[in-house]
């Protein structure tokens, strides 16, 4: 007898698609579908008619040849190309001999060797230090000081890890106490990326939901932090508040205003403030700005800024780099009880260090090619490039998916995706309750079946109850965008016709 | 954010303190990375701020990190993953064509033809199957499912979620996990942070560190008192004491996980690590299917291995993968739901194995490089054991076991009343004492037996041999020299 840890269920399936034309084609596909539904008793079923679902698609003739994946937040997936500069420099430090060679250019020379001088033994495959590569700590300090107008970063406070995720789960570990009665209880948003709510779960802690509000563009209204907090009474033991910034799904930029009301709440309230911070890097409208939770604490003074824990979260994930593969991100740490601090040290010590080449991704991305370096040039063209795409992206898809009658998109802000809500016809959330599917995730089943795209049901994230919503990648090639919104359209607009 | 704060002195009424927090977190130890290592961290800084000390630079025999101490990558394995990195190398004439072929493979098999991408949670398809075709051709024909191949951030990765998977209930019912004394402290770490029981078993310094299934059977006899022992770790070749099963010592571990139903998670990531006369590795999975299908189909196991050790020493790409064998399909589905949420392994890690378990071959390129570069590492480690053996077991109060196999040494030191009562003095168990005064004096950086587990009254310190071979003799003689010394100050 084994321990239920999660309610997640991923499926990973190989498919075959045949092409159109006269000879078939097998295409060979990797889907990965997760299906996260709140209730367990109807995950089982629906996983399975996912699982069906994929299935019938092998062999079958398709108006498609192959499958457009934007379900996941991961950028060269969905044919946005890697940065070269960030790419020779993590190729001359994983095959020194090319930092002699004059194919690369002098200043990826200098980098990797400079990096390379930072490694025991001169290889990028030694452990480092805990925290990571002291000399990258440093740079990372010194990134969060220039970015938050001068508010002082120690090294000391800074932990590297696999993943901003991995990080989290460390801080959560010391926060959740699994035995104790009540349980510990987290605020999280919703809608919210699955990661952090398994997280939260898994270690045996109990989510309480806070509500996003979406006519006001997904925003965080602290009455509504009020009211969720107020519903734990008597049912856990809330011990922190989880917030992301840029959100995922929402997409939604918190104003300045907005963080200081949560870092009051938090301080109030004596809560620990968890600020996810991965998509600072992505900002596309044209009035937002990413202030980070540190930099709005630094400026409140004290006492706050004595007082408030704050664990921020970072990563070169996302991004213009989006280095998802390389599994490379930090927690800063702010007014922790320095005794609380020497076990976390221990808890990052037993997982030995982060990856190496993730530890340099993130040193590349807070200290890029700057004017005057050789690889200057071609870094501010792709980099730009990306941006432009990127907010081209948004506003296409923002027109688009608002054009389809049923659909309702809030702006995009920032982050990586677009979250719009669905409105479906009474006949289609009839028949998904026929087939034991979320009426999102019946239409996502479709919408992969019949049109070869490959989203996620806003059920996997969490919404008010009756609502429905999507949510796909917007940091996808132009190409593949265009594409998507014209599968989507057509699809859509059959699939409206079909069940009025 | 005010400087007294940032300094450390604390303020009243924090959110989480040491009482509220995780009791769990409070009892996690891993002496690898210790306070000795964060004293012989100091001590660096300090040499490079020019503060004057009886050495030049800190030895970190702490550690079984093979590149840190002077081991050279090997060329082929950073060729192809060059090229994965940054393909438009794959231009360029002066990288292998092997390297190439595989290169571009990788890349094939990635989202969006880039190891920047995620890749599915339980690993890479190709690679998996690559994994699974290695550990058939290494067992001897035995069959291997990627299905059952789960690749992970390093072994220890693994590690961890089997057990998270494993450990369950309450009190007298609460799930106990035997493992060797001395052990990685990995797995004490994690069975501390789960609130899992852990239940030692002694491994016989007398016999090289051999086990017996007697004393497994004391200690699960003895631990059925107060919990509900489930799982059975084993590393072998072992971690510290470098011991390598015999075959037999295998079978009978096997026979005794069935009879008693106990998990069986086979620690393996020193295989290619194995140097005695007489020595060989057998995994765990060949010598359970050779048992016949009574076992085969009925024990419940897990493998691990690792492209931090061996020959390669990647550390630093934190790459591994586990095998498991003869799980239920339900729990399958529960680990497969339990490793997505740390998103994937890294892709670079997972390239990486790939090329480890698909090296060049005889008909290519890059092969006689590649052997070679391979050869001189382990017959450099072979050599180093032997050595360190040798030398060692010349001081008088260092015993030292053969290494069999694995990176390291776990010699037995004696010392005197006085230098206990001393140690007691100065708040310090015997050994953590001795090695302190070793770092202080001569700058070499152990471990001491203690973070590893001991028979009560007994001392040892694990050094890794990985230092260069001039460098290691130099280290052993500084050493011995300590501990006449030290035998001397305390007599």
């Amino acid at each position: 007898m084994y321990v239920m840890v999660t309610s997640i269920s991923t499926v990973e399936v190989a498919l075959s698609v045949c092409s159109s034309s006269t000879e078939p084609r097998p295409v060979q596909l990797c889907v990965m579908l997760q299906c996260f539904k709140r209730s367990s008793l109807q995950q089982p079923a629906s996983c399975q008619r996912t699982l069906s679902a994929l299935d019938s698609l092998c062999g079958a003739r398709k108006p498609y040849s192959e499958v457009i994946d934007v379900s996941w937040g991961d950028p060269h997936r969905a044919g946005v190309k890697p940065l070269s500069f960030v790419r020779q420099v993590l190729a001359a430090c994983l095959y020194p001999e090319l930092v002699n060679s004059n194919k690369l250019p002098v200043d990826v020379r200098q980098r990797a060797q400079r990096l390379l001088g930072q490694c025991a033994g001169g290889s990028i495959g030694s452990y480092t230090a805990t925290a990571g590569i002291a000399e990258i700590v440093h740079r990372v300090s010194e990134f969060i000081t220039r970015r938050d107008g001068g508010a002082p970063s120690h090294p000391e406070n800074i932990f590297i890890s696999a993943g901003s995720q991995w990080a989290l789960q460390n801080i959560l570990k010391v926060l959740v106490n699994s035995k104790s009665s009540p349980k510990t209880g987290v605020l999280t948003p919703v809608p919210c990326h699955c990661t952090t709510t398994l997280s939260i779960m898994g270690l045996g802690a109990v989510v309480i939901p806070y509500y996003l509000s979406e006519e006001q563009g997904w925003e965080l209204q602290v009455e509504e932090l009020d009211r969720a907090l107020e519903s734990a009474k008597g049912v856990c033991n809330p011990v922190a508040l989880y917030v992301i910034n840029p959100g995922n799904p929402s997409g939604h930029i918190q104003r300045r205003k907005s963080i200081q009301e949560v870092i009051r709440f938090v301080s109030e309230k004596k809560l620990f403030l968890l600020a996810d911070e991965v998509y600072q890097g992505c900002v596309y409208g044209e009035k937002s700005e990413f202030i980070s939770y540190k930099r709005v604490l630094a400026e409140m003074g004290p006492p706050l800024s004595d007082t408030v824990e704050l664990a921020s979260f970072h990563s070169a994930s996302k991004g213009f780099m989006g280095e998802c593969g390389m599994r490379g991100g930090y927690v800063e740490l702010i007014n922790l009880d320095p005794d609380v601090m020497k076990y976390i040290y221990k808890l990052f010590s037993k997982d030995s260090c982060a990856p190496v080449l993730g530890q340099i991704a993130l040193d590349l991305m807070i200290n890029p090619p700057q004017p005057g370096d050789p690889s200057y040039p071609l870094y501010n063209v792709e980099t730009q490039n990306i941006r432009t795409m990127l907010v081209h992206n948004v506003k296409r898809a923002f027109e688009v998916v608002n054009s389809l009658p049923g659909f309702c998109c809030q702006p995009v802000e920032g982050g990586a995706f677009a979250f719009p809500r669905l409105h479906l016809p009474p006949k289609a959330i009839q028949k998904a309750k026929e087939v034991g599917l979320q009426p999102d995730t019946f239409y996502c089943i479709r919408l992969l079946e019949e049109a070869g795209v490959l989203i996620s049901p806003g059920c996997e994230y969490g919404q008010k109850e009756g609502t429905h919503h999507i949510r796909f990648c917007i940091m996808t090639s132009e190409v593949m965008m265009e594409e998507l919104l014209r599968r989507l359209t057509c699809f859509h607009t059959q699939f409206m016709k079909d069940f009025s | 954010m005010s400087q007294q704060t940032v300094n450390g002195v604390p303020s009243r009424g924090k959110v989480l303190t040491l009482d509220n927090m995780n009791p769990n977190v409070k009892r996690v130890e891993y002496a690898v990375r210790g306070p000795i290592v964060q004293r012989a961290v100091q001590i660096e800084k300090e040499l490079k701020e020019g503060v004057k000390k009886p050495f030049s630079e800190v030895i970190k025999a702490n550690i079984g990190d093979a590149h840190a101490m002077g081991q050279k990558p090997i060329t082929f394995l950073r060729q192809v993953l060059a090229l994965c990195s940054y393909p438009e190398l794959l231009e360029d004439n002066k990288f292998p064509e092997d390297a190439k072929k595989r290169a571009k493979r990788i890349l094939q098999a990635c989202g969006g033809h880039s190891i920047g991408a995620y890749s599915a949670s339980q690993g890479i398809e190709c690679v998996r199957q690559d994994v699974a075709r290695y550990i058939e051709k290494r067992d001897g024909g035995i069959s291997s499912n990627p299905d059952n191949i789960y690749l992970s951030t390093g072994a220890s990765d693994a590690i961890v979620t089997m057990l998270k998977l494993l450990v369950c209930g309450e009190g007298r019912d609460r799930t106990g996990v035997m493992i060797s004394i001395p052990q990685y402290p990995l797995y004490s770490a994690a069975l501390a942070d789960l609130g899992a029981v852990q239940v030692s078993y002694y491994l016989d310094e007398d016999k090289c560190w051999s086990l017996d299934v007697a004393e497994l059977r004391r200690s699960l006899n003895a631990a059925r008192q107060h919990c509900n022992p489930r799982v059975l770790c084993i590393i072998n070749p072992g971690n510290p004491t470098g011991q390598v099963q015999s075959r037999q010592c295998i079978e009978d571990v096997i026979r005794f996980a069935k009879e008693e139903h106990l998990f069986l998670m086979a620690d393996e990531v020193y295989q290619d690590n194995v140097y005695a006369e007489g020595c060989k590795f057998h995994s765990f999975k060949k010598v359970l299917f050779e048992m016949g299908p009574e076992y085969s189909s009925t024990v419940e196991m897990a493998s691990f291995h690792s492209t931090s050790k061996c020959y390669m020493g990647e550390c630093g790409f934190r790459g591994g993968y586990m095998e498991i064998i003869n799980m239920d399909p339900e729990v399958k589905a529960q680990l497969t739901k339990l490793v997505s949420v740390r998103l994937c392994p890294p892709v670079p890690g997972q390239a990486l194995l790939d090329l480890v378990v698909n090296p060049p071959q005889p008909d290519e390129p890059s092969y006689t490089t590649f052997m070679k570069e391979r050869t001189v590492v382990l017959a450099d480690l072979a050599e180093k054991a032997r050595l360190t053996e040798q030398i060692f077991n010349k001081v008088p109060g260092i015993t030292c076991n053969p290494v069999q196999g694995a990176m390291y040494t776990f010699p037995r030191i004696t010392l005197s009343q006085k230098a206990i009562d001393k140690a007691k003095e100065e708040g310090q168990v015997p050994d953590m004492f001795y090695c302190m005064k070793l770092l202080e004096e001569e700058g070499i950086c152990l471990v001491p037996g203690s973070g590893f587990g001991q028979r009560e009254g007994t001392f040892h310190f694990r050094m890794t041999i990985l230092p260069p071979t001039e460098k290691l003799k130099v280290v052993l003689h500084k050493i011995s020299e300590f501990h006449l010394r030290f035998t001397q100050e305390f007599s």
